[in-house]
């Protein structure tokens, strides 16, 4: 292969990645509905509806969600055309793949036929629609509460809803770190292609791939105990503390009252 | 690998939750035991590093590229329990900000690929690598292998917990409600794709990273405590143990779908359609009965069994392949490029 490709698809990956991010960091800052709301009620709530989506069993229950997820977007002042790029470009598409051998070998009552011949039945395409509609809708609300939600925020509500403060600082430090490292990789790769002019063989560039891993991770080893050495001479004492003051105002309980409700009134359907 | 939200039922993820909080707390404790203050700065940065690691494409032989998992090569250099929490925490981040794999998968997918796959492939590499030099070849096939065989053990763990999901979850009709491919396919399309393609690319970039710390940073290479190693040893066969054991604990989860052999069976004959008197006993089925309990115990044991055997026939193999590693270690060793030893940047 072209060594040329692989470094360029490197570079654009993480490229593109760090500035996912950054564009998510934006959107957190402005001012709408779900912006507005208490963390730990966000998150709490994001996941109820999740686990309302996992136990939904009929396609117009799904759709619906999903509907639900787009109001709750605009009324989040998120430009519907990036969250739409964000939430169907990958997963989805990815599972409609998955799913649709399903419309052709689940047995079941004829939906499509060719002459004499089933080709699609009505349990397929029911099959096939739940996996996609179920994927999206939960993909939607993990994406949704990131997207309003800042980093530091989750974090705070994590440790308010006792997640072991040992994961919490691993998870908020690993965050900051990965784009230190990202940086440094996509240098790397830069500085690679900056200097090549023919090309390589493929055995070549995984054995360079190979040496810019390994550096990497010996390079981690390296800071990790220098920042270790700054957190203690700052007078770190192997516990964490979040400065996040939560106040629940009276939108958060007409949020959770609004969350309650529509759950419950999903599922009373979803069990009718 | 990464199961999103949506194709297990939430029963299985409460299950894979529970499955995976003993390892958590074990880990936890141990490593706090073990890197005292360092704990949080040691893991964060490596757990920033398997996400670079993770994003990174690897050029393939056939021109194209993937991406790996570098579970075991973290499990290698920092010591399994630290990559349980390291991988995990990879997860996390991947699942909130990044759309792969979900939140209520979170435990299913940790299980497969922060328990599962370091523990394994950390196992292997220890059974294969015992008292070599830091910078043998033993040692290096070892991590290539134990990664490869790490990375395949997780697949079959996310295939079974995606297999049973038609079987265990789906409408009185028969229409799956979450992942729709039964056991054989799912395990079949899971283990395959790893035994051919991400289990090579896993073992590439891990034979490749692990070369060059070989070449460069052999400290980083050979981290066990001399004197402790029949201990850890005994501690991740247990370990082990207790993974075959979760086996079937996606069967065990639910109290479901459990009228509904007969539509089964019916369907095995070449029925298209369910005889009403037939939907009827199906419409029942949250209610576990009490006759079926054999049966359910006899797929229970099913699971262990076979679970048991593989590791039992992939321990035997790799204690043969060990042995005979041993004995030929020189002979492989010729294989091996001259060293370079310049770092990339």
């Amino acid at each position: 292969m072209k060594s040329d490709d692989f470094l360029s698809k490197n570079i654009s990956n993480i490229t593109h990645l760090l500035e996912s991010v950054m564009s998510a960091e934006d959107l957190c800052r402005a001012p709408g509905l779900l912006q507005g709301l208490d963390a730990r009620v966000k998150v709490a709530t994001v996941v109820l509806f999740i686990v309302v989506v996992g136990l939904a069993r009929s396609l117009p229950i799904l759709g619906g969600i999903f509907a639900l997820i787009l109001v709750f977007v605009v009324l989040s002042k998120i430009p519907l055309g990036i969250f739409l790029k964000r939430i169907l470009i990958f997963i989805p598409i990815f599972t409609a793949v998955i799913a649709i051998p399903a419309l052709f070998v689940t047995p079941g009552a004829p939906l499509v036929t060719a002459g004499s011949k089933v080709i699609i039945t009505e349990q397929g395409a029911r099959t096939a629609g739940l996996l996609v509609l179920r994927v999206t809708d939960s993909l939607s609300f993990g994406i949704l509460l990131v997207l309003t939600t800042r980093w530091t925020d989750i974090l705070a509500a994590l440790r308010w809803f006792r997640v072991p403060s040992l994961f919490v600082a691993v998870l908020g430090m690993t965050y900051r770190y990965i784009f230190l490292l990202l940086h440094t990789a996509n240098s790397m790769f830069l500085a690679r292609r900056s200097r090549t002019l023919g090309t390589f063989s493929g055995r070549e560039n995984r054995r360079w791939l190979g040496q810019a891993l390994g550096t990497t991770m010996a390079k981690s080893q390296h800071l990790s105990e220098e920042v270790y050495l700054a957190m203690l001479s700052r007078g770190y004492r192997d516990e964490g503390l979040a400065l996040n003051s939560f106040t629940l105002r009276r939108r958060d309980f007409l949020w959770a009252a609004f969350a309650l409700a529509t759950a419950s009134m999903l599922l009373w359907s979803n069990w009718r | 690998m990464h199961i999103p939200d949506g194709y297990l039922s939430p029963a299985t993820c409460g299950v894979m939750y529970g499955a995976a909080a003993p390892f958590w707390y074990v880990a936890a404790t141990r490593v706090r035991k073990a890197l005292t203050g360092r704990t949080v700065p040691v893991l964060a940065l490596f757990a920033a590093f398997s996400f670079v690691l993770m994003m990174f494409n690897v050029p393939l032989p056939g021109g194209t590229t993937a991406h790996a998992v570098g579970g075991t090569l973290l499990a290698i250099v920092l010591g399994p329990w630290a990559a349980v929490i390291g991988i995990s925490t990879v997860l996390g981040i991947q699942a909130l900000f990044f759309g792969d794999g979900g939140l209520m998968t979170f435990g299913a997918n940790c299980f497969n690929m922060a328990i599962v796959l370091p523990l394994v492939g950390y196992f292997i590499y220890k059974v294969l690598s015992s008292n070599s030099e830091a910078t043998s070849t033993r040692r290096l096939v070892a991590a290539v292998l134990g990664s490869y065989v790490g990375i395949v053990a997780a697949a079959f763990f996310a295939g079974v917990e995606l297999g049973i999901q038609p079987t265990l979850f789906h409408t009185a009709a028969g229409v799956p409600l979450y992942a729709p491919y039964g056991l054989s396919k799912a395990l079949g399309a899971m283990v395959g794709g790893h035994l051919l393609v991400a289990g090579p690319v896993e073992a590439l970039a891990t034979g490749l990273v692990f070369a060059f710390l070989q070449r460069t940073h052999s400290s980083l290479v050979k981290a066990d405590v001399p004197g402790k190693k029949e201990g850890k040893i005994w501690l991740l066969w247990g370990a082990l143990g207790v993974v075959a054991l979760a086996t079937p604990i996606g069967l065990l989860a639910s109290g479901t779908a459990w009228g509904e052999w007969g539509v089964d069976e019916l369907k095995d004959l070449g029925l298209g359609f369910i005889p009403s008197g037939m939907q009827r006993f199906a419409d029942w089925w949250p209610a576990p009965l009490p006759d079926y309990s054999l049966a359910r115990m006899g797929a229970v044991i099913g699971y262990i069994l076979s679970a048991f055997v593989g590791i039992a026939l992939t321990a035997l193999l790799l204690y043969l392949f060990g042995r005979m590693l041993t004995r030929k270690g020189k002979d492989l060793a010729t294989e091996q490029s001259p060293s370079e030893r310049d770092a990339p940047v």
